[in-house]
């Protein structure tokens, strides 16, 4: 596609024709807050934070869906720019509760940000605000709908990435919310799969990870990235670690795989990670089958007791007498390693999978 | 339920089935099924709202999205009469607030209630368009004009 | 084949009889609102007790609404009389005189129309009257002339002229050439030149292309739109159909509120009839073109009537508009090139072709061509529909026209362009009415309402009135909006309760300008209008609010202070039983007083006092 070249801040731009505005901004390290959008999902236009100044424009165009023009000249920093963003800052604050000192999102939350970045106190207007209840009757997630910004990502990345359209806008103006059919909770819904990719993309803290609650502030949190254990897909995840235990998983954004989103048991199912019921060590039965006695063995002697099994199996009764059933929780090297194994070393084509029925 | 109640449940799940029907296929039909559907039952109940979206292959919250945005559809059931008062600028300035007033009184009940005995629903709206007239109320279909709140009773009779 | 010519040419003599008397009530919405059934049914009553061989007969809205039920009475080879305010009662004394005796009931008629007759003495005659004589009637030519739910009446008064010409010999590009060289502009409230539109629909690629006819008038104070959809909706249809042919389009929507009934019906009936003959649909008068249309009726949304919106809504959604570009010419209706114009704008779409846009492009001024129509509402004489050339001064029109305000009392501002529009006071009267001049004093053109508001309107009250409207209207799409409109009508709520501070006259400034800045579409970047004008024109009301706690125009309750004069005061006692909140006491025949602090400012004393002891301050 052909290339354009505008100015934006004074500065000689070139990119490709079709680029918004705010891309071509931040692909030039050009600062412009945004609240509804997300590269990752549709346009929408509706915060009208990333409103910028352009030559030739009536009032301020919402740089997230306006696209480059030759020779167009942007400010996005002008005091019109500034003023209208100030006062956008000011009205969702006005309508917003003021618990930042104990709210979860508290140091990750883009309208504590840009509040701090442009010294809005939100105390201008008095008024109206709503008034809903906290919904936490579900075990993943809490929806606290005063909160609720109204940028409508959570909708679309329901629509548009979960395809499940279990919420929607509802009713209209300063009443309009985010909510399932009938103003049902999640839970009520019977519809959503709880992937909470809703959560993950919320700015504010109008939804929050039920679990994580009270587990650690947002600076206290190790960022770990990693692959999910729950099945052969591989997503990458970026864990939040406190104290060596994990208080809260997040989809890592790697295109060549979840691209950032996980799915109920990935993001919600870590728990298993700190349960005593889970096996840290190799174990060998210690009494008869079935007593359920076991003992702690090292690696090496786990290891060398297999193998020395399988051998006396495979020569007592043949290679056919021995099977293997490996896992969706594996990765697809190790399923492909233990099939490699049974048909080359042990002799069978005796393999099967869980995930297979 | 008895029998006849039952007939009745009838008669208006084949008359949305018709609308259903008639409208297969047709794009951007849900507003106009909403319409009529409500037509049928009075308001729009939220079993008839899911078979619609079932029907229409539409998510349900959509549809809900939808008859909440617009102010003609109810999700409540309402009265047999239906009395509309004009808001609009010409009413306004001609003095429809007391219009408001009056038949609020009269009849007990506030804007978007229904009198005990189901009679009337009393409910705003933007403007009518009959603002040469003003002020103006709309009961059912039939719009009364240049109306006075001494005028109210005996209109009101007449339901 | 059908042969319009043919047809025009049989109905001559055939639609009004030369040998019988013809009774004809106005039958629009507003006409019906005033009674206009009770008299048709007593107009049939007395003629069949009589005898008389009459034709009863409807039409739609002749545009003095102040005069409803209005009912025409003409006689053969005599002119046709206008008579106003008739009731049912006085039904018989008009048959008996005009129809029995041949002379017209002179003090009860407003206007006549010759048509080539003789005129009656003392009657004003149609282009001359004081109502009539400003005004200059194109598309609502037809209305309160004709029926408008015959498309032989439509027919007959040279409808479908336009078509055959566009059809028969003219190319699309040459249609689109007459619209621009006739200079006309939208007439929804923007005044975007049509013609360009048009050719931007044509360019646009796709196969594929729409029209739609925006009929969602929903500003509070207008009904231009329901007026000429009930009077002459086969001129819209007309219309649409050559905005079809130009851009190439091949299916259209006409988009009207559901508020509007009598509309719709008179639609469906007159797209059946034009269907019946060919005049839709497919292989239109055997050209090969097709055209197929359909009502949608809005389901009570305001914001629908913007464009975007409005699209979402026939597509079965939420109506929330949406940025622009793209324009709905490149991709509108299932992202279809779409053509969207108003009811007005295509209805003088026939005319312009039919008579020349050099003969549209005479009217008007420099760069608003041709009339507008407008209705004429709040404290005038004569409220109404009016049609106008472009230019006539916001005087002409109200003092004209109109006749003045109510009562004698003194003008105070005139609302043009409904809640995206603003509050012009006295000395903008000489303003001329076009696009250009009404934006540049803080008003729009809007659609044509126009609301005359007199010394006892607050222009507070009334800035809280269109914020009310606007914040109940918001989609909830854009912050600016959603948020802003509610924290403006917080504001001004608090100003007409005496609990403004002055600060929040620079708060409601900075706010209203911000508003229209960022809002994403026209109804919030023009939302603050009403604030701004008035900010602007009237300041000094806001001001007697919130530093004097006075309302000027007593119309802010809790503001007032009622007292009684104990000069007047007989002790009746009526005021006493009349309140509500028994703030009222004295002695039987002693002048009695009001207890400010129990007060609740109702007025029920007021109204009862014979004697005029009580005030309002």
């Amino acid at each position: 596609m052909a290339d354009v070249t505008l100015t934006i801040d004074g500065k000689q731009i070139t990119v490709p024709a079709g680029t918004t505005v705010l891309q071509a901004a931040r692909d030039n390290g050009i600062f412009i807050p945004t609240l509804c959008h997300d590269e990752k999902l549709s346009p929408w236009g509706g915060c009208r934070l990333c409103v910028v100044e352009i030559e030739g424009m009536r009032g301020l165009p919402a740089s997230c869906v306006t696209a480059v023009g030759e020779g167009m000249v942007v400010r996005t920093a002008s005091p019109a720019v500034i003023e209208a963003r100030k006062m956008m800052l000011e009205l969702l604050l006005a309508n917003h509760p003021r618990d930042c000192l104990t709210c979860s999102k508290s140091g990750a939350c883009s309208l504590q940000d840009y509040a701090y970045y442009y010294g809005v106190r939100g105390d201008r207007f008095q008024g109206e605000k709503h008034d809903y209840p906290l919904e936490e009757d579900n075990p993943f997630i809490v929806r606290d709908m005063n909160k609720c910004i109204l940028c409508g990502k959570c909708i679309r990345v329901c629509a548009e990435v979960q395809v499940n359209n279990v919420i929607d806008f509802a009713h209209r103006g300063f009443n309009t919310r985010v909510t399932p059919a009938m103003d049902l909770t999640l839970r009520e819904s019977e519809e959503c799969v709880f992937c909470g990719n809703c959560v993950q993309v919320c700015p504010v803290g109008a939804l929050a990870e039920k679990a994580s609650l009270w587990q650690g502030r947002e600076w206290e949190l190790d960022k770990v990235r990693t692959t999910c254990t729950f099945c052969g897909v591989g997503c990458n995840l970026e864990v939040s670690v406190k104290d060596d235990r994990v208080v809260r998983v997040r989809g890592y954004d790697n295109p060549l795989v979840n691209g950032g989103w996980l799915c109920v048991k990935g993001r919600f199912g870590a728990d298993f990670a700190d349960s005593p019921d889970r096996i840290t060590r190799p174990l060998i039965r210690a009494g008869e089958r079935g007593e359920g006695r076991f003992r702690e063995a090292t690696w090496d002697e786990a290891l060398e007791f297999t193998a020395r099994r399988l051998q006396e199996i495979k020569e007592q009764y043949g290679s056919r007498a021995v099977a293997a059933l490996s896992s969706a929780r594996c990765t697809n090297e190790e399923n492909y390693l233990m099939q490699k194994f049974m048909r080359a070393v042990i002799g069978t084509n005796n393999v099967d999978h869980c995930a297979r029925t | 339920m008895d029998a006849s109640g039952n007939n009745d449940m009838n008669i208006k799940a084949k008359a949305l089935a018709d609308v259903l029907e008639r409208y297969g296929g047709t794009k951007g039909a849900l507003i106009p099924i909403l319409q009529e559907a409500q037509e049928i039952y009075g308001y729009l109940p939220r079993e008839i709202m899911q078979e619609i979206a079932k029907k229409l292959k539409i998510p349900f919250s959509q549809v809900y999205g939808v008859a909440t945005f617009y102010t003609q559809f109810h999700l409540k059931p309402r009265g047999q009469n239906i009395i509309r008062i004009c808001q609009g600028t010409a009413c306004h300035v001609r003095g429809g607030a007391r219009l408001l007033e009056a038949i609020s009184k009269a009849l007990g009940i506030g804007k978007n209630e229904t009198t005990a005995d189901g009679r009337f629903t009393l409910e705003t709206v933007a403007c009518l368009g009959s603002c040469g007239l003003a002020p103006v109320m709309m009961i059912n279909e039939e719009t009364y004009g240049r109306l006075t709140p001494e005028k109210i009773p005996a209109i009101l009779e007449k339901y | 084949m059908l042969d319009l010519k043919e047809w025009r040419d049989s109905l001559q003599g055939r639609l009004r009889p030369g040998d019988r008397p013809s009774l004809t009530v106005g039958m629009s919405t507003c006409g019906q609102a005033a009674g206009g059934a009770r008299v048709m049914a007593a107009l049939e009553e007395e003629a069949g007790r009589l005898g008389l061989q009459v034709d009863i007969n409807q039409t739609s809205c002749i545009g003095m609404c102040y005069a409803e039920p209005v009912v025409e009475v003409a006689l053969p080879g005599k002119p046709r009389v206008f008579y106003g305010h008739v009731t049912p009662e006085r039904v018989p004394v008009l048959i008996e005189k005009h129809v029995v005796q041949g002379e017209p009931v002179r003090e009860w008629a407003l206007v006549q129309v010759e048509d080539g007759t003789v005129p009656y003495d003392g009657i004003p005659v149609m282009g001359t009257s004081p109502y009539y004589g400003c005004q200059v009637r194109v598309v609502t030519s037809r209305l309160g002339l004709t029926d408008p739910e015959s498309l032989d009446a439509y027919v007959a008064t040279g409808g479908y002229e336009a078509l055959e010409k566009v059809l028969r010999r003219m190319t699309p590009e040459e249609v689109i050439e007459e619209i621009k060289a006739s200079g006309l502009r939208g007439r929804g409230g923007a005044g975007f030149p049509t013609g360009l539109k048009w050719s931007f629909t044509r360019q646009a690629p796709g196969d594929k292309k729409y029209v739609v006819c925006n009929a969602d008038e929903g500003d509070p104070g207008a009904f231009m739109d329901r007026s000429v959809l009930e009077g002459d909706p086969f001129t819209v249809i007309e219309g649409m159909t050559i905005a079809a042919y130009a851009v190439g389009a091949d299916e259209g929507y006409i988009y009207c509120r559901a508020e509007y009934p009598l509309a719709i019906k008179r639609l469906k009936t007159a797209i059946a009839a034009a269907e019946e003959k060919g005049l839709l649909g497919r292989d239109i008068l055997g050209t090969g073109f097709n055209f197929e249309l359909h009502i949608k009726a809005g389901a009570g949304a305001f914001v629908c009537g913007e464009e975007t919106a409005l699209l979402a809504s026939i597509e079965g959604r939420r109506g929330m508009p949406r940025v622009r570009p793209p324009f709905p010419a490149q991709q509108g209706l299932w992202g279809k090139p779409t053509n969207i114009n108003n009811v007005e704008t295509y209805a003088n779409v026939p005319f312009i072709i039919k008579n020349g846009g050099r003969w549209f492009a005479a009217m008007g001024t420099e760069k608003s061509k041709g009339t507008k129509v407008f209705c004429l509402t709040g404290k005038i004489k004569n409220t109404g529909l009016i049609e106008v050339p472009m230019g006539i001064t916001l005087r002409e029109i109200i003092f004209d026209i109109a006749g003045g305000i109510q009562d004698d009392k003194q003008f105070k501002a005139v609302q043009i362009g409904g809640p995206s529009g603003g509050c012009l006071p006295e000395d903008k009267l000489d303003l001329p009415v076009d696009y250009d001049s009404l934006t540049a004093a803080g008003a729009i053109m809007g659609s044509g309402g126009m609301v005359v508001m007199d010394e006892n309107t607050c222009m507070v009250d009334v800035a809280r009135f269109f914020l009310n409207f606007t914040q109940a209207e918001s989609c909830g799409k854009c912050t600016p909006c959603r948020e802003g409109t509610k924290r403006m009508l917080e504001i001004l709520t608090r100003i007409c309760e005496g609990e403004g501070r002055m600060e929040d006259l620079d708060t409601l400034e900075a706010l209203a300008r911000v508003v229209k800045n960022t809002a994403l579409c026209g109804l919030g970047q023009t939302c603050p209008n009403p604030v701004l004008s008035t900010l602007h024109y009237f300041r000094h009301e806001y001001e007697a609010h919130i530093k004097d706690k006075r309302c000027p125009a007593h119309v802010c309750q809790a503001l007032l202070v009622y007292t009684i004069d104990a000069e007047k005061c007989t002790g009746c006692g009526a005021c006493a039983r009349a309140c509500p909140s028994g703030a009222i006491s004295g002695e039987k025949k002693q002048p009695h007083r009001i207890d400010p602090a129990l007060c609740i400012k109702c007025g029920s004393c007021m109204e009862k006092c014979k004697f005029g002891a009580i005030s309002r301050l």
